[in-house]
């Protein structure tokens, strides 16, 4: 096993992408995710790769775009605001079918918001991400290890589908440090081949990257395409931990950094008596609800934990809808961390459980 | 075993440091560790905290809402946590720049003169080591020449120069335990 | 039978779907009988922009990407960063690069980076359907200056050569027009030029392209050739704006 090192959740998916073979980082400066760039800003150029600080969110995620129609692995990282920015080319690298990987230190907003840590873009990063008919791969990481491994994952689900890949994390998890190895190092040398890049048309047919189609049946044909991707993703890459499913009365649905204080308000309740149990989505999309709707046969209760005021809670109720189980809600949001007593406190209101 | 601490100053102090040696030092010690910092704008001249949590079992919630153990630097730190304490907890107190009491007779209160050891050690800034090599030895749950290989590694390339004299602040911390 | 004219190699069969009397074609062929002529088409990746030469990646015989609006210098610059060794350019109106897209033209010539801007004002927006742009004339109507364009309200006419000529990334910043056929021949020269310079990693190279529009000037393509002589030509003076000397 690879030697553990004490890291900063951004800096160590910085590195994470270095082990990724990802050779080519555009950015701009946004608080809590400074220390990612930062880092690449040294590391890249020491492998013989490229760091740029854009002149905007904008040129950046643009950037990006015609990075990764030239065939490299490449990604760019931000936070709620600089997303927002980053739309745009967001949805130009969806409809192009480019591989690219995007980190969110989620921050409170809305607008200008605040710093500290909240997940009230969980709609944006599922949903409503920019105009079209899209959508990224989200994945949740919960801990600065797992960030390293999703990242490294980001990558290769990218490749593998051709879309983007949103690395959907808060404050928190960029700015703390925990034990973290590199068990897994890929060659930027061994990738997978990309025919379809745009490095020049020698002794070929010229390749194009576009996402523009004026003629809406071939358009909706292109759309049609994205959906199988997106239905393909759903059946094959659903991913979660779950936590004392086997013997709840209730259970708590949360991911990231939610889910960790989740895990200990778990732990508080069933020192006194409460049967609860944990789901933690890891991706989020596509969305576990196989496993809550199934577990919400025999569960009437569910309780979801966000650092928002109730996004993915709609998830939640969609998933339980045809066992009628409730969903209870609780959240704090604009930078608030909600404390593992106040969790225990919605648990005992619903009561049950003991 | 499992100890949930923060470390609270004033920016400078190096509160984040005694942290992430803690954090260093548990890690090493193949505990699991997490050290979440305080961050934005009071980084600079307001009171800077981290939190950290060594324990023996996975760690959940990387935050304490009540901590085992609270390390004030300065009086600012010691009024915004004293009160989070769990009871049969400790509070280390900067004795050197904090004179109000504590009024909790639930918690243990340490008075380590952090700064006046320093001082005399011709160092000012050494007095988080002090105040570690304290924490160490009466905590006992970290030896303490794990830590003081932890500060080589955790300590700047352009800090290195002040590794003798952090171990020897981290020894009289330790001796007045 | 001796071939005196035909398609250049680097222009695809596709027929253009430019207005008569435009002169994107011409602009095009420009670039592309330099491709030829340099012997780059295989190692030349264009980027189109969003306007009217949003389909340039269909008449361009190499590889092509589309970008968004007035993003293609940020395009450009991240095939760049990845491709050093080829030959990267960017195809732009002026409501692409001279509005939208200020920010990411100014950056992308700051930065020297080594790529080449076709930027080709005809002071409108043509593809949405003759708007104001900030290269529209003083007094020149459009369908969001129906009365002209106002000093007071929408500003002067911008002038992008001559802001970029002092950006030291900046190589070789040239003004050409296409509206008779002396200044088609310098216009290529000064194409051909730019495209060189890349090659020779000299930085950022721009020309300028004054380009008719007569669909959105209301005007038959002859007289628009002469309404872009006599009224944009004393405004937007042909020249070279910058050329960066050996060892600079």
């Amino acid at each position: 096993m690879a030697k553990k090192i004490l890291m900063k959740g951004n800096e160590a998916i910085a590195e994470a992408a270095v082990k990724a073979g990802c050779r080519y980082f555009f950015g701009y400066p946004i608080t809590p995710q400074n220390e990612l760039p930062a880092y690449l800003s040294w590391r890249l150029p020491e492998v013989g790769g490229v760091f740029l600080q854009a002149e905007s969110e904008v040129a950046a995620s643009n950037m990006v775009y015609g990075a990764a129609g030239a065939g490299a692995r490449v990604m760019t990282s931000s936070s709620s605001p600089g997303i927002s920015l980053k739309a745009e080319g967001i949805s130009y690298i969806a409809g192009a079918e480019l591989p690219a990987v995007i980190v969110n230190m989620m921050r409170g907003g809305p607008g200008l918001g605040g710093i500290q840590p909240a997940q009230s873009d969980y709609f944006q990063a599922t949903k409503g991400m920019a105009h079209g008919d899209f959508r990224l791969f989200v994945l949740a990481p919960s801990s600065v290890q797992e960030a390293v491994d999703l990242t490294i994952d980001a990558f290769e689900l990218a490749d593998k589908y051709r879309n983007p890949v949103l690395l959907l994390a808060d404050g928190m998890i960029g700015q703390m440090m925990e034990p973290v190895s590199f068990e897994r190092s890929i060659d930027p040398d061994d990738l997978p081949d990309k025919p379809w890049a745009t490095d020049g048309a020698e002794g070929r047919e010229k390749n194009i990257i576009n996402s523009l189609s004026l003629d809406p049946a071939e358009l909706e044909k292109h759309n049609q395409k994205l959906k199988e991707k997106y239905d393909q993703m759903e059946k094959e890459e659903v991913r979660y931990e779950t936590y004392y499913l086997d013997d709840a009365d209730i259970v708590i649905v949360a991911y990231g950094t939610s889910a960790r204080i989740s895990l200990s308000a778990m732990e508080l309740a069933r020192e006194e008596g409460y049967k609860v149990g944990l789901i933690r989505p890891i991706t989020l999309f596509p969305f576990p609800k196989e496993i809550i709707a199934k577990t919400s046969e025999k569960i009437d209760d569910f309780l979801t934990v966000e650092m928002s005021t109730g996004q993915m809670v709609e998830d939640v109720e969609l998933a339980v809808c045809a066992n009628n189980s409730s969903v209870h809600f609780y959240g704090r949001t604009g930078g608030m961390i909600p404390t593992p007593e106040e969790i225990l406190a919605e648990i005992k209101k619903i009561g049950g459980g003991k | 075993m499992k100890k949930e601490m923060i470390f609270a100053g004033f920016g400078g102090q190096g509160v984040m440091l005694m942290g992430r040696l803690v954090a260093y030092s548990g890690m090493t010690e193949e505990y699991h560790v997490s050290w979440m910092p305080s961050y934005g704008p009071e980084m600079r001249g307001g009171t800077a905290n981290c939190t950290v949590i060594v324990s023996d079992k996975m760690i959940p919630s990387p935050l304490s809402s009540k901590p085992d153990i609270v390390v004030a630097m300065n009086l600012p730190s010691m009024l915004k946590f004293v009160d989070t304490i769990k009871p049969g907890g400790k509070i280390y107190v900067n004795k050197s720049l904090i004179n109000q009491e504590v009024e909790r007779d639930d918690i243990e209160v340490i008075k380590v003169p952090a700064n006046k050891i320093a001082n005399e050690l011709g160092e000012s800034r050494i007095a988080n080591m002090v105040m570690l090599g304290n924490i160490i030895c009466r905590e006992e749950f970290l030896p303490l020449d794990i830590v003081k290989t932890s500060l080589k590694e955790v300590l700047p390339p352009h800090r290195q120069n002040l590794l003798e004299i952090n171990n020897e602040a981290l020894d009289r911390g330790c001796a007045l335990a | 039978m001796q071939v005196v004219a035909k398609k250049p190699d680097s222009l695809t069969d596709k027929d253009f779907h430019y207005c008569p009397g435009c002169t994107h074609g011409i602009i095009h062929r420009l670039v592309a009988e330099v491709m030829d002529e340099l012997d780059i088409r295989e190692k030349t990746i264009g980027i189109a922009p969003v306007g009217c030469s949003v389909l340039a990646y269909e008449y361009f015989d190499c590889d092509m990407q589309e970008a968004s609006h007035g993003r293609a210098p940020a395009v450009a610059t991240g095939v760049k960063r990845v491709h050093p060794d080829k030959v990267v350019f960017t195809y732009q109106g002026d409501g692409d690069l001279a509005s939208i897209g200020t920010a990411e033209i100014v950056h992308a010539a700051n930065r020297g980076e080594n790529i080449t801007t076709i930027f080709v004002n005809n002071a409108i927006y043509g593809m949405t359907g003759g708007q104001m742009a900030p290269t529209t004339l003083l007094g020149q109507k459009t369908t969001t200056s129906p009365a002209g364009r106002k000093k007071d309200i929408a500003g002067s006419p911008i002038k992008i050569s001559e802001m970029l000529a002092v950006l030291d990334g900046a190589a070789y910043i040239e003004r050409v027009s296409v509206h008779d056929v002396k200044h088609i021949i310098k216009a290529k020269k000064a194409i051909k030029k730019a495209f060189k310079m890349q090659l020779e990693g000299k930085g950022f190279t721009m020309i300028e392209v004054l380009s008719t529009c007569p669909t959105n000037w209301g005007i038959e393509p002859v007289e628009a050739l002469k309404w872009l002589e006599e009224n944009m030509i004393p405004i937007y003076k042909p020249q070279v704006l910058k050329e960066a000397g050996e060892g600079e």
